[in-house]
């Protein structure tokens, strides 16, 4: 019973805050309300016994992913009056794909007798074992292969965004540390009135 | 009424009264730890710190907080009213829930998660939320550069606490934090992981805007940050959400490294002292040390913290991760494998 209630709770914030996310005129509320919409799925995660992927999911999305996000649209210079503009122009796109979304969900809801019954592990492994046998055995090489794109999209951003910029004094952290006194300072004393000469 | 309302309500009942008998106390912690930090570093500056307020000053918390509640809160102009005022209170309750899976005894534990560790570091994760929100809410330039300073500090220091922790559950095995615990029962991992520890430490304190990582409050150039625009309770409440966060911090470190509620040694006068004193007395040790760490540290400059976390802390951690797995594994002690076959 607390469990339909809880699922019930979850679910209608995720599609509110879905909504609100394209709906709410300020970009900064829009990443605030999908970061709500992260925290809920989180939660319907928890419900179904994923746990792991509960955590995740908050871990990655919520704590790393959305942070960026939010720091994007925080730092944008925003004419909001030019963003309403666009809104016609991209409603096509946008209903296009929710569209196809809604039909693969329709799709698997009344095909779902056909579907292969969902196997339930009778065991006492906790599914954080469960995900990490079958993942570094089974899927090892395809874990492997995400592991290596990442790599390679992380690689791509930072050529990218790297310049090296002229007239740019960069802090040595090695001749810092390797500095003496003997090459730093030195004492001299000076005759009064004649002051010290330096090449 | 039915029955089984009767015990859902029973229950309830039950799970509000465990919250208080948690929270209560931490609060009260927290309200005696601005204390315990303004006398620690009065000493250590040869100074008195507020001992005027009743006996040894003990009552100075409660003067502070009368008189925040006694002032006006004050919600800025340009200010956008709800995140500015949801923001605190996200902030003192991130704080907050966590202590629902810190076990403070054998059995002392209110939900004993099988993905404790994870959900620690998730909400530990989320608290840069009500900072940036709040920096951002403010419509302040102050208040937004310490924001924006505070949230890549915080990301920054997440990647290295995370790989911290997989060291930690290498040896272990487990997510669960009891079980971590347990694991630590012939030698505390602060032994054989010491230089995680001493990373795991100072990401704690750049991850809690401590000194001498606390430069989203820089006061010399940002006046003081993120909360520049607060006043009153809700000022009050972004104060009691990082010093709560400090001492979840410190449990977080204890439960890791320092053994959490097991005694340093298996002896007789050591070990009928009960568990939750010595998970206590540590958090209380690794505090002092956060305080020790503010007044005797400069403050760093901003890209020498970013160079800190990225370039010494990350690669020093992912070479720890390998090497630990490595010796596990051609040692045969990965105890993972235990229960697999």
């Amino acid at each position: 019973m607390i469990e339909t209630l809880f699922f019930y709770l979850f679910a209608s914030i995720t599609c509110l805050a879905g909504l609100m996310v394209i709906s709410s005129r300020n970009p900064v509320h829009s990443v605030l309300f999908l970061i709500l919409a992260f925290f809920n799925a989180a939660g319907l995660f928890v419900l179904l016994g994923a746990e792991f992927l509960a955590m995740l999911l908050v871990v990655v999305y919520v704590g790393a992913v959305a942070v960026l996000f939010l720091f994007v649209v925080m730092m944008l210079d925003i004419n909001f009056v030019e963003l309403r503009e666009g809104f016609q122009r991209y409603m096509p796109l946008g209903l296009g794909v929710g569209g196809v979304l809604l039909a693969e969900i329709l799709f698997v809801f009344f095909n779902s007798a056909d579907m292969p019954e969902t196997v339930v592990m009778v065991t006492e492994v906790s599914n954080t074992r469960v995900l990490g046998r079958i993942l570094y055995t089974d899927y090892i090489y395809l874990f492997q292969l995400a592991g290596l794109i990442l790599l390679v999209a992380m690689i791509g951003a930072i050529a990218l965004t790297l310049r090296k910029r002229e007239n740019v004094r960069r802090q040595s952290i090695a001749s810092q540390t390797e500095r003496t006194r003997a090459d730093s300072i030195e004492v001299v004393s000076v005759p009064s009135n004649t002051g010290v000469k330096r090449s | 009424m039915s029955g089984l309302e009767l015990t859902y309500l029973i229950e309830l009942g039950w799970l509000v009264l465990q919250v208080f008998v948690i929270i209560i106390p931490l609060l009260i912690g927290v309200a005696y730890l601005t204390l315990a930090e303004r006398r620690v570093i009065g000493f250590m500056q040869l100074r008195k710190g507020p001992n005027v307020v009743g006996p040894f000053g003990l009552l100075q918390p409660f003067a502070d907080a009368l008189k925040l509640l006694s002032k006006e809160t004050i919600l800025p102009a340009g200010a956008d009213k709800v995140t500015f005022v949801i923001a605190p209170m996200l902030t003192f309750v991130l704080a907050l829930v966590a202590w629902a899976v810190i076990p403070f005894g054998e059995t002392l534990v209110i939900a004993d998660i099988n993905v404790g560790i994870l959900y620690l570091f998730a909400v530990s994760s989320l608290g840069v939320y009500g900072i940036i929100m709040a920096g951002w809410a403010s419509n302040s330039k102050y208040a937004f550069l310490g924001a924006l300073r505070s949230a890549a500090q915080m990301v920054s220091y997440e990647v290295s606490m995370g790989l911290v922790i997989i060291t930690v559950l290498l040896c272990v095995g487990s997510l669960n934090l009891s079980d971590i615990i347990e694991a630590q029962r012939t030698v505390w991992f602060a032994l054989p992981l010491f230089p995680m520890f001493i990373v795991f430490f100072i990401s704690t304190l750049a991850e809690t805007n401590r000194a001498p990582f606390d430069l989203p409050e820089g006061e010399s150039e940002l006046v003081a940050g993120y909360f520049v625009e607060y006043s009153s309770m809700s000022f009050a409440l972004f104060f009691l959400g990082e010093y709560a966060n400090m001492i979840l911090m410190s449990a977080m470190t204890t439960i890791l490294f320092l053994g959490g509620w097991l005694p340093p040694f298996d002896i007789y006068p050591l070990n009928i002292i009960p568990g939750p004193i010595w998970f206590i007395l540590k958090i209380c040790f690794v505090l002092f040390v956060f305080l020790w760490m503010r007044a005797t540290t400069p403050r760093y400059r901003y890209d020498q913290l970013m160079r800190l976390g990225w370039k010494v802390f990350l690669p020093f951690s992912l070479i720890w991760v390998v090497l630990t797995a490595g010796f596990l594994i051609s040692f045969d002690m990965l105890p993972a494998t235990a229960g697999l076959n």
